[in-house]
C-alpha cells in the first residue's frame, strides 16, 4: 500500500507484523508479513473471510495485543516497546472501539457506559460530553437506561457514542453490523460514518459485508492472514 | 435417549470444562469438614468418655453396701468384658502411737480397668505409671498420710491387725469419682489382705464394687442385662450417673464439639449457595441450545437433576475420603494428648457425610436447577433472556430446611440447633437487608467521585442480586469464622474459669458452731481465703405438699437415692455466690422470718417439685415445713459448698448445725491440713484436688478439640470467600476487557476492584461482627450458662478483618484479568 502522506499524519503503521499461536496440532499462523498504514481522517475496510485473521490484525493495530513479529506504531509510538498498561495509556481518550458485541458494560448506565472513555481521558465534567454524545446517536431519552433494558440498535447506537465521546483521532470497528439486523445495521452504519465526518477521526473496519466496504476510501482484502490486496 | 448416558456425557463434559470444580470443591470441603468433624468427634468422644469412665476405673460400676452376687462378675465374664473389685471403708492407720484416719480401698490383681495409678518411691522422686496396685502385704499411702504421719518408704504401718509395708506413695489413682468425699487420705492395699485386717465384719459399713470395663456393645447388653437384674441396695453407677461436676464437663465438652460442627455445616451451605448460582448461569445456555434441538423440558430437567445427584455422590465420597484422612492425621498428632491411640470411629460419620453432601446440594441447588427447564429457547439468540426467576419463598424453604435438617442431626441437640438456626436466620435477613438498603444508599453516589470509585460502586451495583448474594455469603463466612473464634477464645475461657487456677481444692466439714471463729482465725492467720462458711443440717425430705414420699414413686434411679438418704441443707440470708434464681424469687429482708426454702433446679425436676409446693423434712427427729420460694441454678463444678435446698434462717436456725467451707491449699503447704486437724479435731478434711486436675485435664482435651475442627471450618469459610469472589467473576471479565481497550491502565481496574470489595467486605464484617457477638451471648448463655462479655476485638478484628481479607482476595482474583492481553479475552467470548 503506497502513501502520499506526511509522516505526522499517519495514525496507525504496521510494517511486516505476523502473529503466531500455540495450537492443539503445533504452531499456528495468523498473520504473516501484514503491512499497512492509516493516515487522519481516512476510512479504510478489511475484508476477509470467517477465520482470515482480520479482527486479529485490528486488535494488534490498536494493541490489545501484542505481535509475534514486526512492527506496529500507534501515533508514531512502536507498540512493541510499550508494556500493556502504557498501550492502554497511550489509547485513553484518542482511541475510540465498535465491537460486534456492543461490549457495553451491564451494571452500568448508557450515560455512564459513554462517560468511561472521557473519564479515562481525564476530560473535566464527563457527564455533559458523554449525555451530548447520546443526543447525537438519538438516545437522549435513554441515558439512565441500562444495557438489558435497550434493544440490540440501542446498544450498538450507544457503543457508537461512547467510541466518539472522547474525540478519538482513530476509530476502530469490528463487524459493528455483525449482531443487526439488515435495516438496523444500516442505519447504525449511516450513523457510524455521518459521526466520523463530523469528527473528522480516521476509521478502520473490519467487515465482511461488501457494501458496507464499498463505502469507504480504501478496502485490503486479508486472506489466510496475509494481506492480498488494496484498492482505492 | 437414555437420559443416563446423556447425564454422565454432559457430566464429563461438565467436568473437562471446569465448570462445576467449584461446585464440587465446595461440596467436598463441606463434606470432608463435616465427616472429619464426624469422625473427630466421634473418636474424642469416645475417647473422652473413656477417660471419664478413668474416673470410675471402669466403664460400669455396681456399688453396694453388702458383697455383690457371683452372678453379676459371671455375665460380664460370660460376654467377654473384663472384671475387678474393690472394697473401701474408712480406718485407722497407726503408727508409732500416732494414728491417722485413712480411706482404706483394697483392689484386686486387675484394678484398675480404665485409667492409671501413679507413684513415686521417695518423695523427691519421679512419679512413675504402674501396671498393677500393690501386692499383698504393702501397702501405697498419699503423700499427706506420710506428711500426718512423718512416714518414709519402708516404714511399717499397721491397718488393724495386719502390719503392712508402706511400699510406695501413691501420687495419682485416676478412680475418683466413685470416692469424692473422702474422709482422710486414700490408702491402696491388696484385696487378699483384707481377711488378715480383721475390720471387715457383716455389720461393717464397706462399699463394695464390681468394676467392669470392655468393648462397647457387651458393655451397653451388660447395662441392660444388670439393670433389670439389680437387687435392693445394689446401684449401677455408669458415666451419666458420675459425679455431677464431671457430667457438666462431659456435656459442655460434646456442646463444644457439636457447635464447632455446627458451624462447618452452615459454612457448607452458604459455599454451595454461592457456587451454584454460578453453575446455574452458565447451564442457561445448554439449556436454551438443548429446547432449540426439541429437548423437553422433563428431559433437561432429569439430565440436570442426574447430573447433581452423581456430582453429588462424588463429592461426598471425595469429601468422605478426604475427611477421613484428615482426621486420621491429626487423630495420630492428638492420640498422645489422650494417652495412646484413640478409639475407631463408628461407621456413623460416613452416612452423616454422604446426607451432608446431598442434603446441601438439593436444598441449595434445586429451586435454581429447577429454573433451568424454563429457560426460553430463543436464549441463543437473544442473550439476555434468562430463565424466569426463582421464587424466593421457594429458595428460602429449601435451604432453611436442608439448613435446619443438618444442624439437628449435627448438634444432637435441639437447642444448640435451634439457637444457631436462629442465628444463622437472623444474620441472613439482616445480610439481605443490608445488601438491599446498600444498594439503594449506594444509587445517588455513583454519579459522585472519580472513575475507580464510580467503577468500583458499578461493581456493587451491576447486579444487585449478585451483590446481595456476595454480601450474604461473605458475611456468613465471616460469622462463621467470628463464631468459632467467640467459641475458641471467649467461650472456651469461661468454660475454663468456672474452675479458676485457685478454685477451692479442699472441703472442711463438720464444723462447730463454737469452732467457727478460730476457724476464721486460723485462715486469716494461714492467709488462706476461705469461700465462706455455711451451716449445714442433714435431714430427709418426707413430704412433698400433702404427699407423702418413698423412693418406690420415683423411676429414676437418682431419685430414689434422693429420697432414700438425706439432703445437706443449709440456711442463708443471701443467695450464695455462683448461683442463679430462675423462678421465683430471693426472701429479702421482709420475709426471711418467713419458713421458706430455695430448691435447686436439678433436684427440683429429678424430684418433680415445682415453685410453689410445699416440702416436709424430716430433721433428726423434728419435722419442719415450708412453701418453695424459688428454684435456683447452681454450677456444681465451682467448688463451691452448695446446697440443693436452702432454708430461711427462720427456718432452720434453731436446729443443731455443723458447718463447712471450701478454701483453695496451694501445692507445698499440705503440713497445714495436719496443723488443722490437730487444731480443730472434729473437722474432716476432704481433698477435692485429684478430681479437679481431672476436670482441667478433660477441658484442655475438649478445648484441643475444638481448636482442630476450627481449622476445618477456616477452610471452607476461605473457600466461601472464593466462591463469593469467584461469582461476580465473569462480570469482572467483562468489564476489565473493556475498560482496558477503551484505555484504563491495570492500577486503575485493581484499585476500582479494591473498592469494590472493601466496601463489600467492611460491610459483611460489620454486620457479622454484630451478629457473632449476639449469637455467641445466647449460645453462652441460653446454652452453656456461662456469664459473656462481649469482645470490642472481635468487631475490630471482625470489620477490618473482613475488610482487608475480602479486599485482597478480590484484588487477586482480579489481577489474572489484567494480565491477560484484552484481545484473547475479546477472543475468549
Amino acid at each position: 500500500m503506497d502513501t502520499d502522506h506526511t509522516p505526522d499524519s499517519i495514525l496507525v503503521k504496521a510494517t511486516g507484523v505476523g502473529k503466531r499461536v500455540n495450537g492443539p496440532g503445533g504452531s499456528l499462523t495468523i498473520l504473516d508479513d501484514v503491512s499497512l498504514q492509516l493516515a487522519s481522517g481516512e476510512v479504510t475496510a478489511i475484508l476477509g473471510a470467517s477465520g482470515s485473521g482480520k479482527s486479529t490484525l485490528l486488535g494488534l493495530l490498536a494493541g490489545l495485543d501484542e505481535a509475534s513479529s514486526g512492527q506496529i506504531e500507534l501515533f508514531g509510538t512502536p507498540l512493541n516497546a510499550l508494556d500493556e498498561d502504557q498501550r492502554a495509556a497511550l489509547r485513553a481518550g484518542k482511541v475510540g472501539f465498535v465491537f460486534q458485541s456492543f461490549q457495553l458494560l451491564p451494571g452500568m448506565t448508557a450515560l455512564e457506559n459513554v462517560m468511561l472513555p472521557l473519564e479515562l481521558a481525564g476530560v473535566a465534567r464527563p457527564a455533559q460530553g458523554a449525555g451530548e454524545a447520546l443526543r447525537q446517536v438519538g438516545l437522549a431519552d435513554r441515558l439512565h437506561h441500562y444495557p438489558a433494558q435497550l434493544s440490540g440498535g440501542e446498544q450498538q447506537r450507544v457503543a457508537i457514542a461512547r467510541a466518539f465521546a472522547s474525540g478519538p483521532k482513530v476509530l476502530f470497528a469490528d463487524e459493528p453490523t455483525g449482531s443487526l439486523d439488515q435495516a438496523t445495521g444500516s442505519r447504525i452504519i449511516d450513523l457510524l460514518f455521518r459521526m466520523r465526518e463530523q469528527t473528522g477521526a480516521a476509521l478502520l473496519l473490519v467487515t465482511h459485508d461488501e457494501r458496507l466496504a464499498a463505502r469507504c476510501d480504501h478496502r485490503l482484502q486479508i486472506e489466510n492472514g496475509r494481506l492480498e490486496q488494496d484498492t482505492w | 435417549m437414555n437420559t443416563l448416558l446423556l447425564a454422565l456425557r454432559f457430566l464429563r463434559h461438565d467436568w473437562r470444562s471446569g465448570e462445576l470444580r467449584l461446585l464440587v470443591l465446595a461440596l467436598i470441603i463441606a463434606v470432608s469438614a463435616v465427616t472429619a468433624v464426624g469422625f473427630f468427634t466421634n473418636r474424642v468422644e469416645q475417647a473422652m468418655v473413656l477417660q471419664a469412665n478413668q474416673v470410675m476405673a471402669a466403664d460400669l460400676v455396681l456399688f453396694s453396701h453388702r458383697p455383690i452376687a457371683e452372678s453379676f462378675e459371671q455375665r460380664a465374664t460370660e460376654l467377654g468384658l473384663r472384671t475387678a473389685h474393690t472394697l473401701s471403708f474408712p480406718s485407722v492407720i497407726l503408727h508409732r502411737d500416732e494414728t491417722q484416719l485413712v480411706e482404706v480401698k483394697a483392689v484386686s490383681r486387675d484394678y484398675p480397668l480404665r485409667g492409671e495409678l501413679r507413684v513415686r518411691p521417695q518423695a523427691a522422686a519421679e512419679e512413675q505409671r504402674v501396671t498393677r496396685p500393690p501386692a499383698a502385704g504393702n501397702l501405697w499411702g498419699e503423700a499427706r498420710l506420710m506428711a500426718a504421719l512423718e512416714l518414709q518408704p519402708g516404714d511399717r504401718v499397721s491397718l488393724g491387725e495386719l502390719n503392712l509395708n508402706l511400699e510406695q506413695i501413691l501420687s495419682r489413682d485416676s478412680a475418683l469419682g466413685n470416692n469424692f468425699f473422702r474422709l482422710g487420705p486414700e490408702v491402696l492395699i491388696a484385696l487378699e489382705d483384707i481377711p488378715k485386717t480383721g475390720l471387715v465384719t457383716p455389720a461393717s459399713r464397706v462399699h463394695y464394687r464390681l468394676l467392669v470395663a470392655g468393648e462397647r456393645n457387651p458393655v451397653e447388653s451388660y447395662q441392660r442385662w444388670a439393670r433389670t437384674r439389680l437387687p435392693r441396695g445394689v446401684r449401677l453407677e455408669h458415666l451419666s450417673s458420675a459425679r455431677p461436676e464431671l457430667r457438666n464437663t462431659l456435656d459442655r465438652g460434646s456442646r463444644f464439639l457439636s457447635l464447632a460442627a455446627l458451624v462447618a455445616v452452615l459454612v457448607a451451605g452458604a459455599t454451595v449457595a454461592l457456587s451454584t448460582r454460578r453453575f446455574v448461569e452458565r447451564q442457561s445456555d445448554t439449556s436454551a441450545i438443548m429446547r432449540c434441538l426439541g429437548a423437553s423440558q422433563s428431559l433437561i430437567l432429569w439430565v440436570l437433576l442426574l447430573r447433581l445427584l452423581l456430582l453429588g455422590l462424588l463429592a461426598s465420597l471425595l469429601g468422605i475420603a478426604v475427611g477421613w484422612l484428615a482426621q486420621y492425621l491429626l487423630a495420630g498428632l492428638l492420640s498422645d494428648w489422650f494417652g495412646g491411640t484413640l478409639p475407631s470411629p463408628t461407621p456413623w460419620p460416613i452416612l452423616v457425610g454422604l446426607g451432608t453432601g446431598l442434603i446441601t446440594l438439593v436444598g441449595f441447588t434445586l429451586p435454581p436447577a429447577l429454573r433451568l427447564g424454563a429457560v426460553p429457547p430463543l436464549r441463543v439468540l437473544r442473550r439476555d433472556l434468562g430463565a424466569p426467576p426463582v421464587s424466593t419463598w421457594l429458595l428460602a424453604v429449601c435451604a432453611i430446611g436442608a439448613m435446619a435438617l443438618l444442624m439437628r442431626w449435627q448438634a444432637g441437640d435441639a437447642t444448640l440447633a435451634g439457637w444457631v438456626l436462629l442465628g444463622t436466620l437472623g444474620t441472613v435477613s439482616l445480610l439481605l437487608l443490608a445488601g438491599w438498603l446498600l444498594i439503594r444508599l449506594l444509587r445517588p453516589l455513583r454519579h459522585r467521585g472519580g472513575t475507580r470509585w464510580r467503577q468500583g460502586l458499578a461493581g456493587l451495583l451491576r447486579d444487585p442480586a449478585m451483590t446481595t448474594l456476595q454480601l450474604t455469603g461473605f458475611g456468613l463466612g465471616i460469622l462463621a469464622m467470628l463464631l468459632l473464634g467467640i467459641i475458641r477464645t471467649d467461650l472456651l475461657d469461661a468454660w475454663h474459669r468456672t474452675i479458676p487456677e485457685q478454685a477451692p481444692n479442699h472441703f472442711l466439714i463438720n464444723i462447730q458452731p463454737e469452732n467457727v471463729a478460730g476457724m476464721q482465725e486460723f485462715f486469716r492467720r494461714e492467709q488462706i481465703q476461705p469461700a465462706g462458711i455455711y451451716p449445714m443440717l442433714r435431714a430427709r425430705l418426707t413430704r412433698i405438699n400433702d404427699k407423702p414420699v418413698a423412693p418406690e414413686q420415683y423411676q429414676d434411679d437418682r431419685a430414689q437415692r434422693l429420697v432414700e438418704r438425706e439432703f445437706n441443707l443449709s440456711w442463708a440470708v443471701e443467695p450464695q455466690t455462683g448461683s442463679r434464681i430462675v423462678s421465683g424469687r430471693w426472701w429479702g429482708d421482709e420475709n426471711r422470718e418467713a419458713p421458706l426454702f430455695s430448691v435447686e433446679t436439678g433436684i427440683a425436676e429429678t424430684l418433680g417439685i415445682k415453685l410453689g409446693d410445699r416440702l416436709g423434712f424430716d430433721l433428726a427427729g423434728v419435722p419442719i415445713e415450708a412453701r418453695v420460694a424459688n428454684l435456683r441454678q447452681v454450677r456444681w463444678d465451682s467448688f463451691q459448698p452448695n446446697f440443693f435446698v436452702i432454708g430461711t434462717p427462720a427456718l432452720l436456725r434453731d436446729h443443731p448445725t455443723n458447718y463447712i467451707t471450701s478454701f483453695y491449699l496451694p501445692p507445698g503447704r499440705e503440713a497445714l491440713l495436719a496443723q488443722l486437724v490437730r487444731q480443730y479435731p472434729s473437722v474432716t478434711i476432704i481433698d477435692v484436688s485429684a478430681i479437679m486436675r481431672q476436670i482441667r485435664e478433660i477441658m484442655q482435651r475438649g478445648s484441643l478439640a475444638v481448636e482442630y475442627v476450627f481449622l476445618f471450618t477456616l477452610a471452607a469459610g476461605l473457600l466461601m470467600l472464593y466462591a463469593g469472589i469467584q461469582a461476580s467473576r465473569e462480570h469482572r471479565r467483562q468489564e476489565s476487557v473493556v475498560l482496558r481497550t477503551l484505555g484504563m491502565q491495570r492500577r486503575g481496574l485493581i484499585e476500582a476492584a479494591g473498592i469494590e470489595f472493601v466496601t463489600l467486605g467492611l460491610l459483611a464484617g460489620t454486620l457479622a461482627s454484630l451478629c457473632a457477638t449476639a449469637t455467641g451471648w445466647f449460645i453462652a448463655t441460653e446454652v452453656f450458662g456461662f456469664n459473656f462479655q462481649p469482645s470490642l476485638w472481635t468487631a475490630i478484628v471482625g470489620i477490618l478483618g473482613s475488610g482487608s481479607a475480602i479486599g485482597i482476595a478480590g484484588v487477586l482474583a482480579t489481577w489474572p484479568l489484567t494480565v491477560r492481553p484484552p484481545l484473547r479475552m475479546l477472543q475468549d467470548g
